[in-house]
């Protein structure tokens, strides 16, 4: 990536352009594969739907608009958690970098939480708090926090100490370190776990929805099941990787426009 | 940081010894020397004999031991060059500049006409829009000596500024630095392991034994100014930078 200059956006998008290329094909030959899938095994379209199925199924279900419904429940799922998971993680993550007595306190139970599978307690949040939208959005909350928490920690502990003694020889107000310095130096270390807690978020609004809800993707999962309408879960799990890449590749699109200069990190001076 | 009238900068009886997990490290020991206004003072010594160290305690970042640094005034204006350049690889070279005035609150225009005044006396032209990334180690150093002129400090403490410049390089910015002291009435301590530098910039040289650093010669440099390339040839700048030279190899040590 060596960015700005005219002559360097033709290979750059030549690159894009082949990069789009290998994926339709691979798409393609995972699709054919499954074609012939079917037709050789010939199983019943409750056990395997071909891909002419699931089309047709997508079709329906979008004319019916029980698929946006769905699954705009859980996109709002997923960045509500991400919202209120990273707030709550990148503050508590500056102060526990801030502060070591602080960290050492809490560290003990950050390490039990994250030892945790989120699974496990997703019954007992639904137990708690209702089948409805708000124990899935805790779920997600909880699942984005500790990898937020962590980069946001590692991503401050990074801020070189030699830049610090340039902000104190100038004098720099706290308000001022924190702004000019911290947070683009944690910034590339911060984002990575922004991207990593943006995939996890659609993983936990799921288990949520499985285990007990009234709509969102994970509930259309169920209902597909219950009435060996195999089709229809295909449908909902293609979705729900179309909303995870999407939203990783949002994420990562930030990064770049963000963090252009980055390849700083291979020669720091 | 007291306040003491005469001198620009004193120091007394300073000793810093850093405790950590690894051991003890004795880093400066018994140091004694003032600057006067306007002085011009270099720091010559082996590697590793404490001269960054000394640079930090005067600049506040590390607190003396024992002893004690005063300044004439309350608030110094301090300027620093560290001995890597030490910029913000987020920040074009323009940016990573105008850094100590953004802090200050100055209007955009103002701190843009300065940053551009900044850049043509340390030869930048051309490179305001690059990424430290991009630098050379020698222009990255002189990015950091922009940034630590751009806010006009009473106070300009330089560590081995020129330590990544080509000879010639570094004799051009060494008289730049020169030029800039005289001009704008500036106290300068620089640190260097160059003798002849030392001799040729400075109203006063410290050689600093090897760790713990203390000072074996505070040498006095006579030398008329505005000095220019001829006076390397002179006499008197031999006598000098022999006697510098036979200290610091009495002393053992070895000077590259
Ligand atoms: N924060 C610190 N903690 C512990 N030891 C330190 C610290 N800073 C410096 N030292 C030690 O103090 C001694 C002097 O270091 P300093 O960097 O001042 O040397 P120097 O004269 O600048 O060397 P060079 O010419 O190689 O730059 C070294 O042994 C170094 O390891
Ligand atoms: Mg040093």
């Amino acid at each position: 990536m060596k960015s700005d200059t005219g002559k360097e956006t033709t290979p750059q998008s030549t690159g894009l352009f082949s990069r789009l290329l290998y994926l339709a094909a691979s798409l393609l030959i995972g699709v054919l594969l499954w074609q012939a899938a079917t037709m050789v095994f010939g199983l019943p379209a409750f056990i395997l739907p071909g891909p002419g199925q699931v089309w047709r199924r997508f079709i329906q279900s979008l004319a019916e608009g029980q698929l946006q419904q769905h699954t705009l429940t859980t996109l709002f799922e997923v960045l509500a958690g991400l919202l209120i998971g990273g707030l709550a993680a990148t503050s508590l993550g500056y102060l526990l970098a801030k502060s070591a007595p602080l960290e050492k306190l809490l560290s003990p139970y950050l390490v039990a939480s994250q030892s945790l599978p989120v699974v496990a307690i997703a019954p007992l949040l639904v137990i708690w708090f209702g089948p409805g939208i708000f124990s899935k959005i805790l779920i997600c909350s909880l699942t984005v926090f500790f990898p937020i928490l962590i980069n946001t920690v590692v991503g401050l502990r990074e801020v070189p100490n030699d830049l610090r003694d340039l902000m104190r020889t100038l004098k720099a107000s706290s308000t001022q370190t924190l702004w000019k310095l911290e947070v683009p130096a944690a910034l590339p270390i911060y984002m990575g776990g922004l991207r990593v807690g943006a995939t996890l978020s659609v993983i936990g609004a799921v288990v949520g929805e499985l285990v007990g809800s009234d709509r969102g993707l994970g509930f259309l999962i169920n209902i597909g099941r219950g009435q060996y309408d195999t089709a229809l879960v295909f449908v909902a799990i293609f979705t729900l990787v179309f909303l995870a890449v999407t939203l990783y590749g949002l994420v990562l699109l930030i990064e770049r426009q963000f963090l252009s200069w980055q390849s700083w990190r291979q020669d720091v001076r | 940081m007291n306040s003491c009238p005469e001198a620009a900068l004193s120091v007394h009886n300073l000793d810093v010894i850093f405790r950590d997990a690894s051991g003890v490290v004795h880093a400066l020991h018994d140091l004694t020397f003032s600057l006067p206004p306007n002085g011009f003072l270099s720091l010559i010594g082996p590697s590793g004999c404490g001269k960054s160290t000394l640079l930090r305690v005067l600049a506040g970042l590390v607190p003396p031991t024992a002893g004690e640094v005063c300044y004439n005034t309350d608030q110094p204006k301090i300027g620093m060059v560290f001995q890597k350049a030490n910029l913000m690889p987020w920040r074009r070279v323009l940016e990573n500049i105008s850094l100590p005035l953004e802090l200050k609150g100055l209007p955009k225009k103002t701190i843009l006409d300065r940053v551009h005044e900044v850049i043509r006396q340390v030869g930048l032209e051309g490179f305001e829009r690059a990424y430290p990334r991009d630098l050379s180690g020698g222009m990255a150093q002189r990015v950091a000596i922009g940034r630590s002129l751009i806010q006009d400090p009473d106070i300009l403490l330089l560590d081995e500024p020129f330590g990544a410049l080509d000879a010639l390089t570094r004799e051009r910015m060494g008289d730049e630095l020169q030029h800039i002291w005289h001009a704008h009435k500036k106290t300068v301590v620089l640190v260097t392991h160059s003798i002849p530098e030392a001799v040729y910039l400075s109203d006063q040289v410290l050689a600093l034994s090897s760790r713990p650093g203390s000072i074996v010669l505070d040498m006095p440099v006579d030398l008329p100014r505005p000095r220019t390339s001829e006076i390397r040839y002179s006499d008197s700048f031999s006598k000098l930078t022999h006697k510098l030279r036979d200290t610091l190899q009495e002393d053992n040590t070895m000077i590259t």
